[in-house]
C-alpha cells in the first residue's frame, strides 16, 4: 500500500469517527429532550388549565356544596400532607429496617429470600387491590373508613420500593469501609448502623422519596380506605379527604368549575410533591463535609 | 506500651484452601517485624488472624494459638476487645467517607460509647501529631471529609484512626502499596518514629522498605513460613535457599 492510499484511509477514518461521534451525541440529547418533555409538557398543561382557579380561597376554603362555584380544597391539603405522614411513619421504618437486614443480616439465609420474594411481589401489586385487601383487613363497622385505614394502604406500598433500594444502596457500601470499622472493635451491629447505613444514606433517603412521590398521588387504594370528606376532617378515626380522591372526584363532575378546580388540584399535587422531596433533600444535605462522596 | 506477639501452631482455611500451615514464630513488642513473600502466600492472612479478622469471613477457619501480651486471642477475649488492643491498616487508605477529618479520628472511640468531648479533642490532636498529619490538615479537622485528603493523607489518616484507641500492636497490610514515593517515604518515617510505642508488623512486597523499617522479617511462601530472623541477616545471609532465591529475585 502507497503512502498516499495510507493518508486518504486514516482522513476518512476520522471522519468516519467524527461522523459517528456527532450522531451519538446527536442521539443521547435527543433522548434527554424525550424524558424531560413528558414532565415539562404535563406541567405546562396544568398550568394553562389549572393556575386561573388558583387563589387565596384554593388554600384556605373547603369544597362548596355542588353547583355552587368557589371554595376550595384546603381540606384535601391538609388530608393528603395527614396521610402522606402516617404512610412515611409506616413505610419507611420498616422498608429501612427491611433492606438492612436483607443487606446486611440475613445474606445468603432462606428468610431473606423470602422476603426479598416478597417485597418484589408486593411491588407488583396494583394499587386498588392494596386499597381492597386494607378494606378487607381493617376496615370494619366498629372502626369504619379512615385516616389510618388510608395511611396503611399507602405506607404498605412504600415498604417495597424502600426496602429494595435500601438493600441496593447499602450493597453499594465498599467492602473496606466495613473492615475499617470491624478492625478498630466496633460490634458488627454498631458499624452497620452508625457506618454502612450513613455512608448509603444518601442513596437511601433517594429511595425513600421516590417511595413517597409515588404514593402521594394514589387515588384507588384511598376509594376503600381514606374514602374521602367533604368537611374539615384532622381525626385519624374518621373519613379524610386527599388531594388525589377530590381531583378524581371533580374530573368526574358535570360543572366546568369544577373541572377547573381539578386541574387546579393536581397542579398543586405536583407542585406540593416537588416541594415536599425538594424541602428533604435539602434538609438532608446541609452539614454534608466538603470532598464527601 | 507495645507486648510481644508468639504464635503457636496457626493454622487458617479459606473454605477447603488451607492458606496458613504450622506457624510458629515470636514477634518481639516495640520493634518493627516485616512479613515478606510472593503474592498469595499467606502473610496477609497471617496478620489478620492477629486481629481475628480473618473469621470476619464466613468461610474462613482458624486453629492454633495466639497470645498477645499475656493474653490468648482466641480463648481468653471476644474479637471486638481484641480488635481495640491490636489496631490495622489496610493496603487501601478507607476513611469513613461520610466523616469528617476529626470524627474519622474519633470514630474508634466513639462508636464504642466514648463521648467525653474535652479528652476527644486531645485524643484526636495527639493520633494526627502521631500520624504527621496534624499540621497539613489542624485547620479543617471537622469542615472538611476524610475522603477529600489525598492518599497519602488518607493513609496517614487511617494510622491516627488506629492510634486513637490506643493499641498495643499495629498491623500494617501493605501500607504503602498504593502510595507514591514522596507518601511512602512518609509512612516509612511514621513506622520508624512508631516502633518505639508499639509493636508493629507490616506486611510489604516491597524489600527495600522491610531492609528500612524493620529489626526482623519473615519470609512466607505457599502458606508455611520459610525462615524468620534479623533482617539483615534475612537479606545479607538467608540460611534457606528459597529465602535466597527470592530475596535475589530469582521468582515471586
Amino acid at each position: 500500500m502507497d503512502e498516499s492510499k495510507q493518508k486518504s484511509d486514516y482522513v476518512f477514518r476520522s471522519r468516519a469517527r467524527a461522523w459517528i461521534d456527532g450522531a451519538a451525541t446527536g442521539l443521547a440529547i435527543a433522548s434527554t429532550v424525550l424524558v424531560v418533555m413528558p414532565l415539562v409538557a404535563i406541567f405546562i398543561y396544568l398550568v394553562y388549565k389549572g393556575a386561573s382557579s388558583l387563589n387565596l380561597d384554593f388554600f384556605t376554603q373547603i369544597p362548596k356544596p355542588e353547583g355552587e362555584s368557589g371554595g376550595g380544597m384546603a381540606n384535601a391539603i391538609l388530608g393528603s400532607a395527614i396521610l402522606l405522614g402516617l404512610a412515611s411513619l409506616i413505610g419507611v421504618p420498616i422498608g429501612i429496617g427491611g433492606g438492612i437486614f436483607l443487606a446486611e443480616f440475613g445474606r445468603g439465609t432462606k428468610l431473606a429470600e423470602a422476603v426479598r420474594f416478597t417485597a418484589d411481589v408486593l411491588n407488583g401489586v396494583p394499587s386498588i387491590v392494596m386499597g381492597m385487601a386494607v378494606y378487607a383487613l381493617v376496615v370494619t363497622p366498629q372502626m369504619p373508613f379512615s385516616a389510618l385505614a388510608g395511611g396503611l394502604a399507602l405506607g404498605i406500598m412504600m415498604i417495597p420500593t424502600v426496602c429494595r433500594t435500601t438493600e441496593e444502596m447499602l450493597l453499594m457500601v465498599p467492602h473496606a469501609v466495613r473492615e475499617a470499622a470491624l478492625a478498630l472493635g466496633v460490634p458488627n451491629w454498631r458499624s452497620v448502623l452508625s457506618i454502612t447505613v450513613k455512608t448509603a444514606s444518601p442513596g437511601i433517603i433517594t429511595g425513600c422519596m421516590l417511595a413517597f412521590a409515588r404514593v402521594a398521588g394514589e387515588t384507588a387504594p384511598l376509594i376503600f380506605t381514606a374514602f374521602g370528606n367533604a368537611f374539615w376532617s384532622t381525626s385519624l378515626t374518621r373519613p379524610i379527604a386527599a388531594l388525589p380522591l377530590e381531583i378524581y372526584k371533580y374530573a368526574n363532575s358535570p360543572y366546568d368549575d369544577q373541572h377547573r378546580q381539578a386541574w387546579a388540584g393536581a397542579l398543586v399535587l405536583i407542585v406540593l410533591i416537588v416541594l415536599a422531596v425538594s424541602l428533604v433533600r435539602w434538609v438532608t444535605s446541609r452539614g454534608v463535609l466538603k470532598g464527601a462522596s | 506500651m507495645g507486648v510481644g506477639i508468639e504464635v503457636i501452631n496457626l493454622n487458617a482455611w479459606y473454605g477447603t484452601n488451607h492458606s496458613l500451615q504450622d506457624i510458629n514464630l515470636n514477634i518481639p513488642g516495640n520493634h518493627a517485624t516485616a512479613l515478606i513473600g510472593p503474592s498469595g502466600c499467606g502473610k496477609s492472612t497471617f496478620v489478620r488472624c492477629l486481629n481475628r479478622m480473618h473469621e470476619t469471613n464466613p468461610i474462613a477457619r482458624v486453629t492454633g494459638t495466639v497470645r498477645i501480651g499475656d493474653l490468648d486471642i482466641y480463648k481468653d477475649t471476644k474479637p471486638v476487645e481484641i480488635r481495640r488492643r491490636v489496631g490495622m491498616v489496610f493496603q487501601r487508605p478507607n476513611p469513613f467517607p461520610t466523616m469528617s477529618i476529626y470524627d474519622n479520628v474519633a470514630a474508634g472511640l466513639k462508636l464504642n460509647g466514648y463521648n467525653h468531648r474535652q479528652a476527644l479533642d486531645e485524643i484526636v490532636e495527639k493520633s494526627l501529631k502521631n500520624s504527621a498529619l496534624w499540621d497539613e490538615v489542624k485547620d479543617d479537622l471537622k469542615k472538611k471529609s476524610g475522603a477529600s485528603l489525598s492518599g497519602g493523607q488518607q493513609q496517614r489518616l487511617c494510622i491516627a484512626r488506629a492510634l486513637a484507641v490506643d493499641p498495643e500492636v499495629l498491623l500494617m497490610d501493605e501500607p504503602a502499596s498504593a502510595l507514591d514515593p514522596v507518601s511512602t517515604s512518609k509512612i516509612e518515617d511514621l513506622i520508624f518514629q512508631l516502633k518505639s510505642q508499639y509493636t508493629i508488623v507490616i506486611v510489604t512486597h516491597n524489600m527495600q522498605q522491610a531492609a528500612r523499617v524493620a529489626e526482623k522479617t519473615g519470609f512466607f511462601l505457599n502458606g508455611r513460613m520459610v525462615e524468620f530472623d534479623a533482617t539483615h541477616k534475612i537479606f545479607t545471609n538467608p540460611s534457606d535457599k528459597r529465602t535466597e532465591d527470592y530475596i535475589t529475585g530469582r521468582f515471586g
